[in-house]
């Protein structure tokens, strides 16, 4: 069963290339075209990736990170969460190449196989970066009271995580 | 907001490596995050590049549009007072079907176009049941091909990048559920005015 997950790319392609065909769109120019805007989407987020990699590198080279696992692991091993992933998980919501670059991070100190790898990968997969996306949406409308969003959003957040968990310890 | 963490991440990093002599370490680390950044951008953004290729030929066959039409069914039901066939239940099903695929370029401009639609039933700039629905589904991230990480999974050596998938999907799904059934109970009737 772990491996269906690895039929999912080659089976997108295949599938989005046959019903393309199907529908005689000119796949070759669709596809350049597409292109392009991936490599602008790529730089877009770079600087920002740039700037995020820096620091997550310092907090990890400077022993802040083990310092905060430490502290906060009595509360993490109550709760059965990694302690390993709670600076993750407190920046996930806040910044999407933050989170990016602090998975890039764990893999690289953990290992992308490990238990904290995949978790990290599970957690970052199922949530977003809630506080950017409640921003460009309520601030396109000039919503002034977003009301109960942000509780229920965060709340999912967290509930998120916690189910990432779960699942990584029943699914491996 | 990102300005204060950013700067505290960096600050705090290098005032505590003098206290925990660790400051050699640190320098070491921002040469090694600035060529740690560029190789990441280099593999796993050529992969997203080319992700992103795919998915625009998605879009252009129109695969988006019935990804759409399969979720409109759900759409009625979890925002009350948007009917099927009307242009918010469109726009809400598009965004979703947008998000699903990975299309965040796309997924962005239909749920804000979805949103200003819903806002017009909104008074006094409060948001209404459905404003925030939207936005709360729109947090809880719904993909099919998690291809950003698969990427990043394979170029930190993983065996097997993509095995995180049917995980993410049990999870997303789980989350989906849950947020939307609490902000149904949390929500309320609608304030007007």
């Amino acid at each position: 069963m772990a491996d269906i997950g690895s039929f999912v790319v080659p089976a997108m392609i295949l599938g989005i290339m046959i019903h393309a065909l199907c529908h005689r769109v000119d796949v070759y120019s669709a596809f350049t075209s597409g292109l392009k805007d991936g490599v602008q989407s790529v730089f877009a987020i770079f600087p920002a990736l740039f700037a995020l990699f820096i620091a997550i590198g310092a907090l990890r080279a400077s022993g802040l990170v083990e310092l905060v696992v430490a502290w906060i692991s009595p509360l993490a091993d109550f709760v059965h969460f990694p302690s390993e992933l709670v600076p993750f998980a407190l920046l996930r919501p806040v910044s999407g190449s933050g989170s990016l670059a602090f998975a890039s991070d764990i893999f690289a100190t953990y290992g992308p196989d490990s238990f904290a790898g995949r978790a990290v990968s599970v957690m970052m997969g199922s949530t977003e970066t809630t506080f950017y996306t409640t921003a460009v949406y309520f601030a396109a409308t000039g919503t002034k009271d977003i009301r109960h969003t942000l509780k229920c959003a965060l709340i999912a957040d967290c509930v998120s995580m916690a189910v990432s968990v779960a699942v990584c310890r029943f699914y491996y | 907001m990102l300005n204060i963490i950013w700067a505290a991440m960096l600050v705090a990093s290098f005032v505590y490596s003098f206290f925990a002599g660790t400051a050699a370490e640190v320098g070491a680390s921002v040469f090694e995050s600035c060529t740690n950044c560029v190789s990441f951008i280099l593999k796993t953004g050529s992969f997203m590049v080319m992700w992103s290729g795919f998915m625009r030929v998605a879009e252009e066959s129109r695969l988006t549009d019935k990804i759409a039409s399969l979720m409109s069914p759900v759409i009625g039901f979890v925002f009350k007072g948007v009917n099927r066939g009307s242009q918010e239940a469109k726009l809400i099903s598009s965004n979703l079907s947008a998000n699903m695929l990975g299309l965040s370029n796309a997924a962005t401009p239909l749920g804000i176009a979805a949103m200003k639609k819903l806002s017009e039933k909104s008074r006094n700039n409060v948001a209404t049941n459905n404003m925030c629905m939207l936005a709360v589904v729109n947090c809880a991230s719904l993909q099919l091909v998690p291809s950003t990480l698969i990427a990043l999974r394979s170029q930190a050596g993983s065996a097997s990048p993509a095995d995180i998938t049917v995980p993410i999907w049990i999870a997303s799904a789980i989350t989906v559920v849950f947020a939307v059934v609490l902000t149904k109970i949390v929500e309320g009737r609608d304030r007007i005015g």
